[in-house]
């Protein structure tokens, strides 16, 4: 995936993003390695997606550097299109396009970025969603289907450019208690398979589940990190510990 | 149901019954209701009124193209149209403002005298010209907003795949825009069916221009009535089709709305 890279497959350095006078993300460093699945964790407001949206150039940063796969991709000559077409994103909720059938959503990026044949691309995809449980819905628009595999055919929309970098932004935030299980079990399997994730999320069972590392953010700084046995049950801040008393149950 | 038959009869029948027992209704009878000269008048009127359906056909296609043109060069960030987009501004805030009937009188009468080589000098075609012009304002306004309606996650669920601008535009954003338009639009249609007899201001033989050819020379006006009763029957199935699509469109909202 890296090919001969040896360091870390993305890296944020030093990152600030304001908008307007407020700074949502200040001075922030992360480093993710390929295979490594860092689970974004914080209250609403602390910058999960604003950060989430720097790393795949949906915003401009104001200062520091993003590196992909050792080449700084922050740099305003580098092609966006290229870089964002080498990561794959989901957002919280609306991500397929209502107008496409499913397999249609899963092959426009391969067949008009990627250049893939359709025949081709429509096989890869059909994999895909069978091996994600969704082969009977590919003919099928997405308001024919629940919330859960809304988000699961968007997962599989992502993965199908195959992309060396994973972004979810709170996938699971706009469904039904019910329906988190089916999707959090496709990211968990991916996190099995090696995929190369940096997710928000606001499930804690699931990052110390999947997490190779978890980052606490607190009014747009990375308060601390670290593997998620230490931050979820020993955390060294105060805030982190406020933070987890109010969401963890008991 | 029997309620609404008897108020509806009520109504009808009592605005028929005033009409009818006005003191001026023999005299509009004869002068506007006469099956002797529907009769006499049908052919001619026919006959213009497959220009006016041919200048709709003619029209139609090219005011969606050109509205569409518009909006999207309105709607466009790069810096190289900004001329582009500073002309389309232009063009829907003058054609939308001059009358239909009046753009008509100016090309019909204006371009012809110009004189220059190779400017057609057809009325047919400057009228069609002006009705395109008056009309791709009103459909590129249309088309913006159903861009601007389209919701902002799907541009950036399209720039998140790496999708350029313009595929982004091609792929997602406007056949989501064009769906949501398709009512207006064809309300747009009515009206420019309608229009259509504008072009009889400037002699060209349509169906009013035959109409009013006729009543002259017969001093009868039943052929305005029959005018009338041609767009009817033709606006009818376009205003039913309009209603089923927003319908149709209302229920696919209601059910993408989980
Ligand atoms: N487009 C925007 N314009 C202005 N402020 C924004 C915008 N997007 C996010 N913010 C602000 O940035 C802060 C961080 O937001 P966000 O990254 O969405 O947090 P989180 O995802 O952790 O809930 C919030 O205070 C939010 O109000
Ligand atoms: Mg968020």
């Amino acid at each position: 995936m890296t090919g001969g890279t040896a360091g870390p497959l993305l890296e944020v350095q030093a990152l600030r993003k304001t908008y307007g006078a407020r700074l949502v993300l200040d001075d922030v460093d992360l480093s993710v390695g390929a295979g490594d699945v860092v689970c974004l964790i914080g209250s609403s407001g602390s910058g999960k997606s604003t950060l989430l949206r720097c790393v795949n150039l949906l915003e401009d940063i104001d200062d520091g550097r993003i590196l992909l796969e050792g080449r700084e991709i922050s740099d305003p000559l580098v092609d966006q299109r290229e870089v964002r077409s080498r990561m794959g994103t989901v957002f919280q909720a609306y991500n397929l396009f209502p107008h496409l059938t499913v397999l249609d959503n899963c092959t426009l990026a391969p067949r008009r970025v990627h250049g893939v044949a359709r025949r081709e691309a429509e096989t890869r995809a059909r994999a895909l969603l069978e091996e994600f449980g969704l082969a009977e819905h590919a003919g099928q628009h997405p308001d024919r289907l629940s919330g859960g595999q809304q988000q699961r055919a968007a997962l599989v929309r992502a993965l199908c450019t195959e992309p060396s970098l994973l972004l979810l932004d709170e996938i699971t935030a706009a469904l039904d208690p019910e329906l988190v299980g089916e999707v959090l079990a496709i990211v968990r399997r991916l996190a099995e398979q090696g995929t190369t994730m940096v997710l928000a999320t606001h499930e804690m069972s699931f990052a110390r589940e999947v997490a190779t590392t978890v980052c606490f953010l607190h009014e747009g700084r990375i308060l601390e990190q670290g593997p998620p046995e230490q931050i979820l049950t020993a955390p060294r801040e105060e805030r982190t510990r406020q933070f987890l008393r109010r969401v963890l149950p008991g | 149901m029997l309620v609404a038959t008897a108020a509806t009869v009520l109504v009808v029948g009592g605005l028929v019954l005033g009409v009818v027992s006005s003191p001026g209704w023999p005299t509009v009878q004869e002068t506007f209701l006469d099956p002797f000269h529907a009769r006499e008048s049908f052919p001619a009127i026919l006959d213009g009124f497959w220009l006016n359906v041919t200048m709709f056909l003619i029209a139609e296609p090219l005011i969606l193209a050109l509205g569409l043109g518009l909006a999207l060069a309105r709607q466009s960030r790069s810096p190289l149209l900004v001329p582009l987009r500073a002309i389309a501004v232009a063009w829907t805030d003058v054609f939308r403002g001059i009358p239909t009937l009046v753009l008509v009188f100016l090309l019909v009468f204006g371009m012809p005298s110009l004189g220059l080589q190779g400017v057609p000098t057809s009325i047919f075609f400057w009228a069609t010209v002006a009705l395109v012009v008056s009309y791709s304002a009103y459909v590129a306004e249309v088309f913006r907003s159903g861009i601007e309606s389209v919701h902002p996650s799907q541009l950036a669920s399209a720039d998140a795949l790496g999708l350029s601008r313009g595929q982004a535009m091609r792929f997602v954003v406007v056949p989501q825009a064009v769906r949501r338009v398709v009512p207006p639009l064809l309300n747009d249609f009515v009206s420019l069916q309608k229009d259509t007899a504008l072009v009889a201001s400037v002699s060209l033989f349509d169906a009013l221009f035959s109409a009013r050819d006729y009543a002259n020379f017969n001093f009868n006006y039943t052929p305005y009535v029959v005018v009338a009763v041609f767009f009817v029957v033709l606006t009818v199935p376009l205003a039913r089709l309009t209603d089923a699509l927003g319908r149709r469109y209302a229920e696919r909202e209601r059910a993408g709305a989980r």
